[in-house]
């Protein structure tokens, strides 16, 4: 039986993921993250921010075993991924991808049920978990569960995404730069319905962007990567005060547009 | 319009060997499926292991398929005649494409889909069924397809080893230089082929629109593979394991294939045992093999050809002592030689019928003083052979006004009834001797051995069926050099069914044979 909220709970919520020390090393890259320390609380939304090639994306691998750190360790639920069956610990976490990762060969809701399958529910509890997502992610069963994947529209299919990733009721949701291939509408759409979301199901979320609004939209706390470590992690406010060189021109942009519309 | 008559006639016939050729496509390419799929997924997972595969299947697609057929027949377990050996060389061809189709499926598929199926906790194994393979199938299916119609085209080839299919009109049509045969093989083997491939195009076409409908493709594919399995193991029962059957061969010239028909005609006749053809194997090789192997239980030979191509014997040209040697060569190898069946097949020396008339011509040495003022053509391996044109010049002096020419044996009797030459080696029983009026000259110092027809068979079938054994024997010397000439003319010049000529000659034979 799948039993994720327990484990969230005895795990206390302070711990959902934690880093120390994480050396990774990758290819011709090199060196991609130098002793990086990162807690994750459960139930938080955590935005990591920084250039393209300062790790972002690794650093969501190391999350569901996509990736081990050569050295240091990564807890995810109390367990050094290490020690996790890979298989059992990526079904338990939600992954968005950028370029979203729907399967061309499969409807609508074949693709949000594919972690139910792999988890062996029956088809009528997929059937009914399928509707519930298509719901919650705003996209009318009737119309689109039956719908080929490779037939919908952008943000259609970065609903479907989400719903892929929330199908199982992981208690942990990765989302690399989710949103990152959207008209500014659509996206502000999606920041609104993500927030709805999120605000229902409560789930520990790190989302990965180049983009600092999105992050201070969506995320309760901030952290950005510089050097292969986190030069700053706090809530949006806060972090709008920084006087940290390393994080001050990602806010650039952001505080330009508040000064002009203010 | 005389291709649709053809076919017509031989309605029956023609529909069992589309279907053994449907079936040895069929078999093959399913059996490729099995084999190239899990080999390319291998492949395209670890190259290291994959590259050589593919190369191994590129050298093997080099291979002419009869040199291919001539490595394999020889092998135990797979070797030996028939279907079992030519479905082996096509799933060897088959497997190139679809090994070279199924790596380029699976490295083709999206990088982002690979991640996204892993990042939700596929293993490798799960991923393969539910991501890889869907999304490479339209790939492989091509592939399929290409395999599929080299098939077809191969398929035709498989008759030399008598496996059956269309093949067998296109060797009977080329052995008896009968256009109409060689169509009524190919015509059907190439609409077979545009057949399967329009049908492959279209199940590619739809799975590439990436419906669900690669479900309903794998179950058909399924079915077919199913109901392949279901018609060979069907034809197996139906074809091996009824006990009164005997296999009748031939090798792939006329002659041999009207007297493959005598012999199973008369054992058809004077016994109540299921006959089986397994006419038109390519060569003396082939069938030598295929009477050992039990593949065939009878077949004619000739004794000069058993004594030096088979059991390499030196040249002995006294035929009491040839046929001794071969019968005693034979029982070793458990094989019986029955008695000859009348006439000769040896190398004749041949003139036009108005020099010999004119000038008293009998014997070769007669031939010898004129063909100082002659022209002569002889066959390009008749000129090599040391028991050929040297040993003949030696023995009978032989010079002629100019070097011979070389030339084509089904072309050397016409070339000397247009006074192209004046003097050719041909082949005694050959049709074309009385229909350009030619004369055989004798061979009175005996330079060649003999070649007396004589039914080979299994000394084993013969223990079994008694009833075959008197069958055979009562054809000891029935058949002159005059019938057979006249029967192989019927087949080469009139375009007669072997068939017909070796049934017609039977009844005509019947009402001689003592009551």
């Amino acid at each position: 039986m799948y039993r994720c909220d327990t484990v969230a709970l005895m795990t206390g919520p302070a711990a959902a993921i934690q880093m120390r020390g994480v050396h990774v090393t990758r290819g011709a890259a090199g060196e991609v993250l130098r002793g990086l320390d990162l807690d994750v609380a459960a139930g938080e939304t955590l935005a990591l921010v920084g250039r393209s090639g300062a790790g972002k994306s690794t650093l969501l691998k190391l999350v569901n075993g996509l990736i081990v750190p050569a050295s240091g360790t990564v807890v995810v639920e109390g367990r050094d991924t290490r020690k996790w069956n890979p298989f059992e610990l990526r079904r338990r976490i939600g992954y968005v991808l950028q370029d979203v990762g729907l399967f061309p060969h499969m409807t609508v809701a074949a693709n949000i049920g594919v972690v139910p399958r792999l988890l062996g529910w029956d088809a009528a509890r997929i059937d009914a978990r399928v509707v519930e997502m298509l719901r919650l992610v705003g996209l009318a069963p009737e119309t689109y569960a039956e719908r080929p994947a490779q037939e919908l529209s952008g943000g259609q299919r970065q609903r479907v995404g989400v719903a892929r990733a929330l199908a199982a009721d992981p208690p942990i949701l990765l989302m690399d730069e989710p949103f990152g291939a959207l008209d500014p509408v659509t996206r502000a759409e999606l920041h609104r319905e993500f927030r709805r979301i999120q605000s229902a199901i409560r789930k520990t979320v790190m989302i990965v962007t180049h983009d600092m609004a999105e992050a201070f939209a969506l995320a309760s706390r901030v952290g950005v990567l510089d050097e292969g470590v986190i030069a700053q992690i706090a809530p949006p406010r806060e972090l709008a005060r920084t006087t940290d060189p390393r994080v001050r021109p990602l806010l650039e942009p952001l505080l330009e547009s508040h000064a002009l519309l203010s | 319009m005389t291709l649709l008559r053809f076919l017509g006639e031989h309605r029956a016939e023609f529909l069992g060997l589309l279907l053994q050729h449907i079936l040895l496509v069929g078999a093959s390419t399913a059996a490729a499926i099995a084999i190239g799929v899990p080999v390319g997924v291998l492949a395209a997972r670890r190259p290291r292991v994959g590259a050589p595969i593919v190369w191994l299947a590129n050298v093997v697609q080099t291979i002419p398929s009869l040199a291919m057929f001539g490595f394999l027949l020889p092998l135990p377990l797979v070797g030996g005649l028939g279907a079992r050996v030519a479905i082996l060389v096509l799933i060897l061809y088959a497997l190139l494409p679809i090994v070279r189709t199924t790596v380029a499926g699976i490295r083709g598929v999206d990088g982002t889909l690979v991640e996204a199926g892993t990042a939700m906790g596929m293993t490798p194994r799960q991923l393969l069924w539910q991501v890889e393979l869907p999304l490479a199938l339209p790939s492989i299916v091509a592939g399929i397809r290409v395999a599929a119609v080299i098939g077809v085209g191969t398929a035709t080839i498989a008759a030399a080893v008598g496996a059956g299919g269309l093949g067998e009109y296109i060797f009977r049509g080329l052995s008896m230089v009968d256009p109409t045969v060689i169509l009524a093989g190919a015509v059907p083997a190439a609409l077979l082929a545009l057949a399967v491939d329009g049908g492959l195009l279209a199940a590619e076409r739809s799975l590439s629109g990436r419906r669900r409908s690669w479900r309903s493709a794998a179950v058909l594919g399924a079915l077919v593979l199913a109901g392949v399995i279901g018609a060979a193991a069907w034809n197996n029962v139906t074809g091996d394991s009824r006990h009164a059957v005997i296999r009748v061969g031939s090798k792939n010239f006329t002659e041999q294939i009207i007297l493959g028909e005598l012999i199973a005609q008369q054992l058809e006749r004077s016994t109540d045992l299921t006959v089986e053809r397994r006419l038109n194997l390519g060569g003396t090789f082939i069938a030598d093999r295929a009477l050992r192997a039990g593949d065939i239980d009878v077949y004619v030979e000739y004794t000069g050809t058993a004594d030096t191509a088979i059991f390499k014997n030196a040249v002995e040209t006294d035929p009491a002592r040839v046929l001794e040697r071969v019968r005693q060569q034979y029982a070793a190898a458990g094989v019986t030689l029955l008695p000859p069946l009348g006439f000769e097949n040896t190398f004749a020396i041949l003139v036009r019928g108005d020099d010999a008339r004119k000038l008293g011509l009998q014997t070769i040495d007669d031939a010898a003083s004129r063909s100082p003022q002659w022209q002569a053509g002889f066959g390009y391996e008749f000129l090599q052979r040391a028991d050929g044109y040297p040993g003949l010049s030696r023995t009978y002096g032989l010079r002629f006004l100019a070097a011979p020419k070389a030339m084509d044996l089904s072309l050397i009797y016409r070339a000397l009834a247009q006074r192209q030459v004046d003097l050719v080696a041909g082949d005694a029983t050959s049709g074309l001797i009385s229909a350009y009026d030619l004369v055989m000259l004798k061979d009175n110092r005996h330079y060649f051995p003999p070649y007396d027809a004589v039914p080979v068979a299994r000394s084993a079938a013969l223990l079994r069926y008694p009833a075959a054994r008197a069958a055979l024997e009562a054809l000891a010397g029935r058949i002159t050099m005059d019938d057979m000439r006249r029967m192989n003319r019927a087949v080469d010049a009139e375009r007669q069914d072997p068939a017909a000529v070796a049934r017609a000659f039977l009844a005509q034979l019947a009402p001689k044979r003592p009551a």
